[in-house]
Parts: C-alpha cells; structure tokens; sequence
C-alpha cells in the first residue's frame, strides 16, 4: 500500500506532563526539562495528525459508534524527550474480516508508525489494531 | 528481577468519568462515546466507557512506577473488556523471563470482580 506523507512530531513537555496526570502518574520524572515521555504517549500523534492522515490512515471512514481499539504495541530503541522532534511515517499494514461473538462481522486494520529523530535514527514504533463491529460489543 | 516475581496495585479505587474527558484532552481522543452517555447509547452501549488507552496508560503509570520511567523498552496491550465508570482498577505484573540486560513482564488489568480488561506484555531494561 502507498506510504503515507511523514508528520513531523514535536515532543513538547507541557504534552508530555498533561498526558502524564491523565494517566494518573504523579512521577516527577515527567516535570523535568528532558522529561521523557510516558510509554504509551505517541498514542497522541494518531488524533494530532491531519485528518485521514498518520494512522488514521485505513479507517477514515468508520462510524465512530462502531469503532474499538483492539491491541496497541509501542517499541523503543531509546525512550523519547521533550525536545525531540521526530518524523512520524504511517502505513496501513493489513487489513481483514472475521467474525465475531461480541460485535458481528469485524473489519480490522493494522497500522504501523515508525518514528525517527533529527539525526535520522528510527527511535520508536507503534502498532496498532484498530475494529470495525458490526454492532455494539460488549464485554 | 527474577522469573516469577510480581507485583500488582489498586490503581483506581472507583472509576469517574471525569478520568475519561481529562484523558480525551490530553491525548485528543476525543470520540463521545467516552463522555457522552446519550452517543454511547445510541451505539447500543449502557454507557460511557474508558478509552482503551486511558487504561492502557494507568497500566503504564503502574508499571514505570515498578521498574522506572526510562526502562520500557515495548508495551503492548490488547483489550478484552471495556472499563466502565464505578469500577475499581488494578494491574497485575508477573516477570516471565530474563534474559541479558532485558526482562518480560506479562500484564492484566481487571475489575474488583476479576474481569479481565486489558492482557499485556513488556519487554524491560535492566540497569
């Protein structure tokens, strides 16, 4: 599938402090001028990114009511910083049909981010799975 | 680090759904269905419910709180059960191997009635 245009992504440490308290960590760890970011922080590009865009990218037009995040993976080769300023490229990496107990006929759609900082060296990855059901599924 | 240890913690004595409209600002997600019950309903569920990712990011506070912020190397979460507001949270880590300089940490969240909401894993440094 086509690539999509990279994004670039500053790691700002406000960001980084707000999304801390919001996931209830009180570590002094992300107050710091070089805070590093929590790990599940480069969530946050996927609803930044340009509409349609990032890894956003293979589920435009799904029903909000319908869509579920499936599994989420991140991998670090160094944690990331407030200063960094990485690019961001996306691509859909699959995308299929099953069938469901919980919510019907599902369509899911793997993406991947890579992230590379100023020097050009990959830093981090994110997977993701997000679904499509058929109906409300609910646990 | 050893194989087999663990820890776990009670790290939301009662869900509010306040956690989910400060998680959507600050992280952007802002999809009603996890602040709005009437959009929520209208989908077929009985309510607003968590982000996934909020859970996912308390499961995070939980486990940089055990072994450091810095030392996460992967986190990965896959969500089995939503997390609905009055629930109470907690996170259960389990090392299941060592190997040189990294560990694996198996992950679960559930709810004070052992339903499971999140199964995870992790991959940590060892300094």
């Amino acid at each position: 599938m086509s690539e999509a245009r990279p994004i670039e992504w500053s790691i700002e440490r406000g960001k980084i402090w707000e999304f801390a308290r919001a996931c209830l960590n009180e570590s002094a760890a992300y107050f710091s001028p070089d805070a590093v970011a929590p790990p599940t922080f480069p969530r946050t590009l996927s609803f930044w990114a340009p509409r349609g865009g990032g890894e956003q990218r293979g589920r435009s037009g799904f029903d909000l009511r319908r869509v579920l995040h499936g599994e989420q993976e991140f991998e670090y080769v160094r944690p990331l910083r407030s200063g960094d300023v990485l690019t961001a490229e996306s691509h859909v990496k699959e995308t299929y049909e099953k069938e469901g107990k919980r919510g019907g006929t599902m369509q899911f759609v793997i993406t991947e981010t890579v992230f590379s900082d100023q020097a050009g060296e990959i830093v981090a990855y994110s997977r993701s799975t997000t679904i499509q059901t058929g109906k409300a599924a609910t646990s | 680090m050893n194989v087999g240890d663990s820890h776990e913690h009670v790290m939301i004595e009662k869900v509010d759904r306040a956690m989910f409209v400060r998680y959507a600002g600050a992280s952007g997600d802002f999809n009603p269905i996890h602040w709005n019950d009437e959009f929520a309903k209208s989908a077929g569920y009985p309510g607003v419910f968590a982000q996934g990712m909020f859970t996912a990011g308390v499961l995070a506070t939980f486990l940089t709180n055990w072994v450091g912020e810095e030392n996460v190397r992967r986190f990965r979460t896959r969500f089995v059960g939503q997390v609905w507001p009055d629930e109470q949270i907690t996170c259960h880590a389990t090392v299941t191997s060592v190997g040189e300089g990294s560990a694996e940490v198996a992950l679960v969240v559930e709810n004070e009635k052992g339903e499971k909401k999140i199964d995870g894993d992790a991959t940590v440094a060892l300094s």
